[in-house]
């Protein structure tokens, strides 16, 4: 492995030696990658509200509502943060069953799955999850409801806000709506691995 | 009927998959073309812009090949470098073995499907499930991708639901969302029974060495979340300089690939997970595969290490529209593959020396082209190769008669008037072969040779009287 390691890099080197000049790095200013004219002067939690309905997620500024989505829906069965559940326990009254441990041995158990978000896209409707924040990898891609809860000092502007606030975690995941496939004719379905409904409590 | 392999194969297409292929790969250009001019200021720029970000990062590869080897060991995942396809697959097996493991879920990669990676680990006893709906048809079927990000863009939902059927998951049932939640319900239970998650990646930044895995499925993060070790296949061509630059390409990778604004998950990796997190995979081995993009950076179609895998010039392309993938005969079909897939053969080039011919240098996929590859330039310069190495082409139509002629004056002009004669006899009485297989589909124009020279005569002496 060691020699192909070697054998790789000497071949980089002489195919690039000939070059009289290498291709420069370009200069430029990452505003080229922003639809600035969406996101001028928007007030970030309603544009990221907006945003995210338009790739079929939802976001509720109201825990009462998002209660009434989940019964409405029959999801009454599914998985909370155990750092949020105590702030939410109240608003989930009777018919809810809700676990703060996940077990992946019954992963079809769980409907929805609430974990905390450590921030959001608002240009794009996006919901961003991380391994410091985010409880549970699981927990917020396994059941058919994920409901994501973000601050509203965390929603960046654009993707290139995003892509400078990255940090240092190991992992980082943008969410942009629900799990979809159009593999078969073309047509649209949601909910192929990951969650048939991608919603954000915004607090 | 003779003619390209191409055309051969196009000849066996039947006509609804044609059709098919025909009006999604259309839909989803037109799309495209408005979800990028309608938002942002310059889109051409940007086009420009990521080509000259991959470009600068291709040309710097023996800086930013050690660098990102570097970032990630710092970041604990461990490094391999594979020159071959035989060693991308060792390497795997390698690392599986190492933990006992015999069960593998995929997620898409191009470089998987590259070095036939599920079929050599099969081979050894290890179950190497793809796990992208389109692929995991691909699979249970024993069939070929035809398209690079819509993998069964040739199949329609009957044959799924036949195939599922088949499979022991469920009775038929043609129901798209059937076959999906069919799909759902078998898989996940899949991904957390396997030791190992594979995936590829879109980009890898040489400044953090932050791999980028984007799938609207979710699947490879289905892989990542349920198991206990991460392989990322990546071919050395993924590199890009810093995490900046990820910006400009993931907002056209996506706009480009399926008219969309963003897929659905965008993850960026830098090791594996954190200590606290309880899911997702404690080892990570990252393997850097070669297999002829080397030789490719060292020649003059170099460009074409550029690709992003967006598939937006298979879209627009006419010939794709008409062929479907198949009739490419490699992992890469469409103007890409055609560039692509020769190169990929090094010395075997003559083997797919037809595909850069196949090409009627509309330039439409450069135009797409979210990396801004100069598709036609490099297909012109992949035919000169195939006549400088005498790649014999059956099935092209003889070029000698016509260089003769257009190298004597006299016999041009005898040709001119001769040509008359086209309007009068039938072509199937011509006895040219190539003449014929291009007339069988076609009908040739009403002949006005010399013309144009009749017209540049009046011109020159009309310019004289003023």
């Amino acid at each position: 492995m060691n020699d192909d390691r070697e054998a790789i890099l000497a071949r980089v080197r002489g195919a690039l030696a000939p070059l009289r000049e290498r291709a420069p790095m370009p200069q430029y200013d990452t505003d080229l990658a922003v639809m600035r004219k969406l996101i001028a002067g928007r007030d970030l939690v309603e544009l990221f509200s907006e945003r995210i309905k338009r790739v079929n997620g939802l976001a509720f500024t109201d825990v009462a509502a998002l209660v009434e989505y989940l019964r409405t829906g029959g999801w009454t069965r599914g998985y909370c943060d155990p750092a949020l559940w105590p702030r939410l326990a109240p608003h989930f009254a009777q018919g809810f069953t809700v676990e703060t441990e996940f077990d992946r041995a019954r992963v079809d158990d769980y409907a929805f799955g609430i974990t905390r978000a450590a921030g959001a896209i608002a240009e794009s409707g996006t919901i961003v999850l991380n391994d410091a924040t985010t409880s549970r990898r699981l927990g917020a891609l396994a059941p058919w409801v994920h409901v994501a809860v973000v601050e509203r000092a965390t929603i960046f502007s654009d993707l290139p806000q995003a892509v400078a606030e990255l940090g240092d975690d190991r992992n980082v995941i943008w969410c942009t709506g629900p799990s979809k496939t159009a593999d078969v004719e073309g047509i649209l379905i949601e909910g192929v691995h990951g969650p048939g409904a991608q919603i954000a409590l915004i607090v | 009927m003779r003619g390209q392999p191409i055309d051969q194969f196009a000849t066996t297409l039947p006509p609804d998959k044609r059709a098919s292929v025909y009006q999604s790969t259309k839909a989803t250009h037109e799309k495209r073309t408005k979800l990028l001019f309608d938002q942002f200021a310059d889109p051409n720029r940007l086009r420009e812009l990521a080509g000259e970000i991959k470009q600068h990062a291709l040309e710097n590869l023996d800086t930013y090949l050690p660098q990102v080897e570097a970032r990630l060991r710092a970041n604990g995942a461990q490094v391999h470098w594979a020159s071959t396809a035989e060693a991308a697959c060792e390497a795997v097996l390698k690392i599986m073995q190492a933990r006992g493991a015999s069960r593998m879920v995929k997620a898409k990669t191009m470089v998987s499907e590259e070095i036939e990676l599920a079929h050599f680990l099969e081979r050894h006893g290890i179950e190497a499930l793809e796990t992208d709906l389109g692929e995991f048809i691909v699979q249970i079927d024993h069939d070929h991708p035809s398209h690079i990000v819509r993998p069964i863009i040739h199949k329609n939902r009957r044959e799924i639901a036949t195939s599922f059927e088949r499979e022991g998951l469920g009775a038929y049932n043609d129901d798209p969302a059937t076959i999906t939640r069919r799909a759902r319900q078998y898989l996940r239970h899949k991904y957390l029974a396997a030791d190992v998650g594979l995936t590829g990646a879109n980009f890898v930044s040489a400044e953090s060495g932050r791999l980028v895995v984007v799938t609207n499925e979710g699947n490879s993060r289905f892989c990542l979340a349920a198991t206990k070790c991460h392989i990322a296949l990546i071919g050395i061509e993924k590199i890009v300089p810093r995490d900046r630059d990820l910006a400009i390409l993931l907002n056209l990778l996506a706009r480009s690939g399926t008219a969309q604004e963003l897929t659905v998950y965008t993850e960026f990796i830098t090791g594996p997970k954190a200590a606290a997190q309880p899911d997702g995979p404690e080892e990570m081995h990252v393997i850097f595969v070669d297999n002829g993009r080397t030789e490719v950076l060292a020649g003059d179609c170099r460009e074409i290490l550029r690709c992003i895998r967006c598939g937006a010039c298979l879209n627009v392309c006419p010939v794709y529209r008409q062929v479907s993938g198949h009739a490419y005969r490699s992992v890469y079909p469409g103007p890409v593959g055609a560039v692509l897939s020769p190169l990929l053969l090094g010395e075997k080039f003559p083997q797919k020396a037809d595909l850069p011919k196949a090409s009627s240098l509309c330039g439409a996929c450069n135009e797409v082209c979210p990396v801004n590859i100069p598709i036609p330039d490099l297909l012109l310069r992949l035919r000169h190769r195939a006549k400088e190495e005498h790649v014999p082409s059956p099935g092209s139509p003889p070029m000698g008669a016509w260089a003769l002629l257009a190298s004597q004056p006299a016999a041009w002009r005898a040709a001119l008037a001769g040509g008359k004669l086209l309007n009068y006899v039938p072509t199937k009485l011509i006895p040219v072969p190539a003449l014929q297989a291009w007339a069988a589909t076609r009908s040739l124009p009403e002949w006005r040779g010399g013309e144009f020279r009749k017209w540049m005569k009046q011109r020159r002496t009309k310019g004289r009287r003023d």
